[in-house]
């Protein structure tokens, strides 16, 4: 739900992180923190157990400059992502503008992912929105560990078990190490934006 | 601006707020919140994003991650009294040693955040934001 003030001249959208535990929404989240550490001007939030796993959510927000003469403001989220928080993935769901989902390309991950999928289009749909609608991007993240001969899914497995119907725009990354994680994020921003475009006037 | 303030395209909702349509929040949470003595008030979407902050100038919270916990918080609490039979808590009071935070749900999209000290009473103050509250559901309500 975005907001779009005429006053400030200033356009407010969140956009979601989304996938199966483990897979790299939070280090996303870091690197860009990192990356972009000038352009934030708080600290990133983060509600996490002991364990050091999401609990509930991470956020970031970003300003990204001005687009048609508003400035634009981004709210980086993450959900958590193991199974047992569904209640509170939904809960980050809400108003929702964008989504990034980060698959964990190892191969022992195949089925956690199109659960995952599957999961968040539910979760959509229990606020009305579909998920081959909303603006969505797919990460296929970890990509770096093919060099240390890690078995990996390939890209066009990902692709097939997660994209071949929803034909969204992918990248191959590695959110620890930097590659295409902000190319990610500027898809996802530009994608988000756009349909929000006819309401720029 | 002739243009209508909510959107209901693609599925998709989005908040338009006109000048004058946050003048008018502005003025209600100025007039009913701040001068009483509270120390800032904020108006958000339950998705986490800042509609309208007003304050007193003392204060520099950061408030963009404070709305986003505070929707997170208030969807978390709102799904506990759904286990318990409850439809909602429809508002939320923390007390600190100086500061106090006091939520309060405006419509099923919007929520009042209120930071208050010792100066103001709780009870004084849930008697304000009752009634700037019924003030705000008049501007925000869709298709008002």
């Amino acid at each position: 739900m975005a907001i779009i003030n005429l006053k400030k001249k200033e356009v407010q959208a969140k956009i979601v992180y989304y996938g199966p535990g483990r897979g790299g929404k939070t280090t996303n989240l870091e690197y860009i923190y990192k990356k972009f550490r000038s352009r934030i001007q708080t600290e990133m939030v983060t509600i996490k157990t002991h364990g050091d796993r999401t609990l509930f959510f991470d956020f970031l927000p970003i300003e990204i400059g001005r687009i048609k003469g508003y400035d634009i403001r981004i709210q980086l989220y993450t959900v958590p992502g193991q199974v047992k928080y569904e209640s509170t993935r939904r809960l980050v769901l809400r108003g929702v503008d964008g989504i990034v989902f980060v698959a964990d390309s190892l191969a022992v991950r195949r089925k956690e992912n199109v659960l995952s999928l599957k999961s968040l289009a539910d979760n959509l749909s229990s606020y009305k929105k579909s998920i081959s609608e909303i603006p969505l991007v797919f990460q296929y993240n970890k990509r770096d560990l093919l060099d240390e001969g890690i078995p990996l899914l390939p890209v066009e497995w990902l692709e097939k078990d997660l994209n071949s119907k929803l034909q969204a725009p992918s990248f191959e990354a590695s959110a620890l190490k930097g590659p295409n994680v902000v190319q990610t994020m500027k898809k996802i921003i530009i994608m988000t934006i756009d349909s929000l475009r006819k309401d720029l006037t | 601006m002739d243009k209508q303030y909510i959107n209901d395209a693609d599925g998709q909702r989005t908040y338009i707020f006109t000048p004058a349509m946050l003048s008018q929040i502005e003025a209600v949470l100025a007039e009913d919140l701040l001068d009483v003595g509270v120390h800032s008030v904020t108006l958000i979407d339950m998705a986490g994003n800042i509609i309208s902050t007003m304050d007193n100038g003392e204060n520099k919270h950061d408030l963009y991650s404070l709305a986003a916990l505070a929707a997170g918080n208030f969807g978390a609490v709102s799904t506990m009294a759904g286990l318990i039979g409850e439809e909602e808590f429809s508002l939320l009071f923390h007390k600190g040693k100086k500061e106090n935070i006091h939520f309060s749900k405006v419509t099923d999209e919007f929520l009042l955040i209120t930071i208050f000290g010792k100066e103001v009473s709780l009870g004084f103050l849930r008697l304000k934001v009752a009634e700037a509250t019924e003030k705000l559901i008049g501007f925000l309500k869709p298709g008002s």
